[in-house]
């Protein structure tokens, strides 16, 4: 199971980021996390929102370039090596990791995280089947 | 001093005498001997015994590259291919290159050519000459190195990309004399000074060309080094470096009449312009045998003046270079036309995008970067894929035109959008 993320290609100069903010928020989406890459020269900003293709919308219609794209979303316990548990898994099967960021940390034990695999089907049906929790974009909106 | 008295000093009325007599045996040879001529004057009802002299030229039509383009690679060859000694060629604007051929007599006359201007440079077989132009199918390094052997000088192939080799040998060898684009002469310099070594040095005359350079630039050459500058000029469809060069009063370029025939045009009506109107410089070579050329259009924009030079020689003089009546630039010494980036860029993903080719000129070497918008069809959420866009751009961009350009990929619409015709470039060297 997929999760939609919304990837925006932003050139490192002053008060870009605040515009792509200030689009989505103008469009009334919400955002729950965001990651930015940076190199010299520009940046990637991957962001986790309430309405990705809204937002995408508002972007393409302001003339930024962005993308929708495929992720997943892994709802974790919140304790020392659930994490590498997982990912260990995933080394095993010889699944790289393109990136990866945090969305959540719950009061009841729980973290979710975003993960982008070099094959993300492949990469789900092993996480699921060792019994981890992916979550959708409705799922994480009502985290 | 002077190479070839004879010919460099002979009488206006002399010299159009044998303009004349060369150039009406050319006319005669390539309607003769190359189809695409006899079929361009045919067209226009006009016969080899029409042309009578130098008075006639203008009756001629004229050659432009896409001529050379079409009959790729040896159609307007005017000798059998055996008797061609050497090819050279430059990157075209459809991926074909410009092919031109020489047969052994035309090497001679090359390497004259290029002994008369080493001679207005001050140079003598008593040089150490270094040749620092890029050898090999471009026509700068063995052009200039025919010529500094053919007058005796000790020739050093140098070639260009390792500097530090080129300055170790200078000092070593105690070299006199350098033949290289102005750029680079410049940077050699930075280099020298950086290093200390500017009074280990025993340079005293360089000839510089192939790529535009101001006045401002040979005083700054002259002032670092200690040195005498010459403005060599050349194009390898008329010959290459050598078809014209400046003396040491420095007014203008001395062009090997004797050889050439240049002409002014304007570039909108295509009529010769009064004497000392700037137009579109035009050649006719009238002794060239592999690859002779009827009022070849050079797209270079300058002047003549036919008044006799306080050096004794009579031969006309073309003033420093105005600019181009095309969108050619000359990058490194490399000739590119935005209309091959974009042929490159359409290769990546078969679309062009929008794009801004940026030239500069950063330590006195030029720069080129082109700026891609990055859209739908050129997006990745993943660095490395950007990153490995750049680079495939960057590879078909350098295999298109033999340079490698800086890509930056820019957010959409951040390039300009003119009315009308696309701002493909924005050259922020000042060079005229």
């Amino acid at each position: 199971m997929q999760a939609k993320q919304l990837s925006v290609f932003i050139e490192n100069r002053e008060g870009r980021l605040d515009e792509v903010l200030a689009v989505i928020k103008s469009a009334g989406v919400n955002i729950l996390s965001l990651s930015l890459a940076d190199t010299s020269e520009y940046g990637l900003l991957r962001l986790i929102v309430n309405d990705p293709a809204a937002a995408d919308a508002a972007l393409k219609t302001n003339g930024f370039s962005s993308m929708l794209t495929g992720v997943l979303v892994v709802r974790l316990d919140n304790k020392v090596g659930s994490l590498q548990d997982f990912l260990g898994i995933l080394a095993k099967e010889k699944i790289n990791l393109e990136y990866m960021y945090g969305l959540t940390i719950e009061n009841g034990g729980k973290a979710s995280l975003v993960i982008k695999a070099s094959d993300l089907d492949k990469a789900a049906s092993i996480l699921l089947k060792a019994g981890a929790e992916l979550l959708s974009n409705e799922d994480i909106v009502k985290l | 001093m002077i190479w070839n008295e004879k010919m460099e000093t002979m009488s206006r009325e002399e010299l159009t005498k044998l303009q004349s007599e060369r150039l009406v045996a050319t006319v005669k040879r390539v309607y003769e001997n190359v189809p695409a001529y006899r079929a361009k004057m045919d067209a226009i009802g006009l016969k080899p015994e029409d042309i009578r002299g130098v008075e006639d030229l203008s009756k001629l039509p004229f050659t432009t590259k896409a001529d050379l383009r079409e009959n790729y690679p040896f159609g307007l060859f005017a000798v059998p291919q055996d008797e061609i000694v050497r090819v050279h060629a430059s990157s075209g604007t459809t991926g074909k290159p410009t092919v031109v051929g020489y047969t052994e007599n035309d090497i001679k006359m090359w390497s004259e050519c290029v002994a008369r201007c080493m001679t207005m440079a001050g140079i003598t077989k008593k040089d150490i000459v270094q040749v620092a132009y890029g050898y090999g199918l471009f026509t700068g390094g063995l052009g200039a190195h025919y010529g500094a052997e053919y007058m005796g000088a000790t020739t050093v192939p140098m070639g260009t990309g390792n500097t530090q080799k080129l300055i170790t040998l200078m000092k070593d060898f105690g070299a006199t004399a350098i033949a290289c684009t102005p750029s680079y002469l410049l940077h050699i310099a930075e280099v020298l000074k950086e290093g200390g070594d500017l009074d280990k040095i025993k340079l005293r005359a360089a000839v510089c060309g192939a790529e535009p350079w101001t006045e401002e630039m040979r005083h700054q050459i002259e002032a670092t080094l200690g040195i005498d500058a010459h403005d060599i000029y050349g194009l390898s469809e008329v010959m290459g470096p050598g078809v014209a060069c400046d003396c040491s009063y420095h007014n203008g370029l001395h062009v090997c009449e004797d050889h050439f025939i240049p002409e002014i045009i304007s570039p909108t009506t295509l009529e010769p312009v009064p004497e000392g109107e700037t137009g579109e410089l035009v050649f006719t070579t009238i002794t060239k045998e592999g690859l002779p050329l009827i009022r070849y259009r050079t797209r270079d924009l300058t002047s003549i003046t036919y008044e006799k030079c306080k050096c004794g020689r009579t031969t006309c003089r073309i003033s420093r270079f105005k600019g181009r009546s095309d969108d050619m630039l000359i990058i490194r010494g490399v000739n590119v036309f935005p209309s091959q980036v974009e042929e490159a860029l359409l290769q990546v993903d078969g679309v062009s995008p929008h794009y801004l080719i940026v030239v500069d000129r950063v330590n006195n070497l030029d720069t080129m970067e082109i700026m891609v918008e990055v859209d739908e069809k050129f997006f990745s959420d993943e660095i490395k894929g950007l990153e490995a866009l750049s680079k495939k751009i960057a590879k078909a961009v350098q295999q298109m035109i033999g340079l490698n350009a800086k890509i930056k990929l820019v957010e959409p619409r951040t390039i300009e959008r003119s009315m009308g015709k696309a701002v493909r470039v924005r050259d922020n060297r000042k060079l005229v």
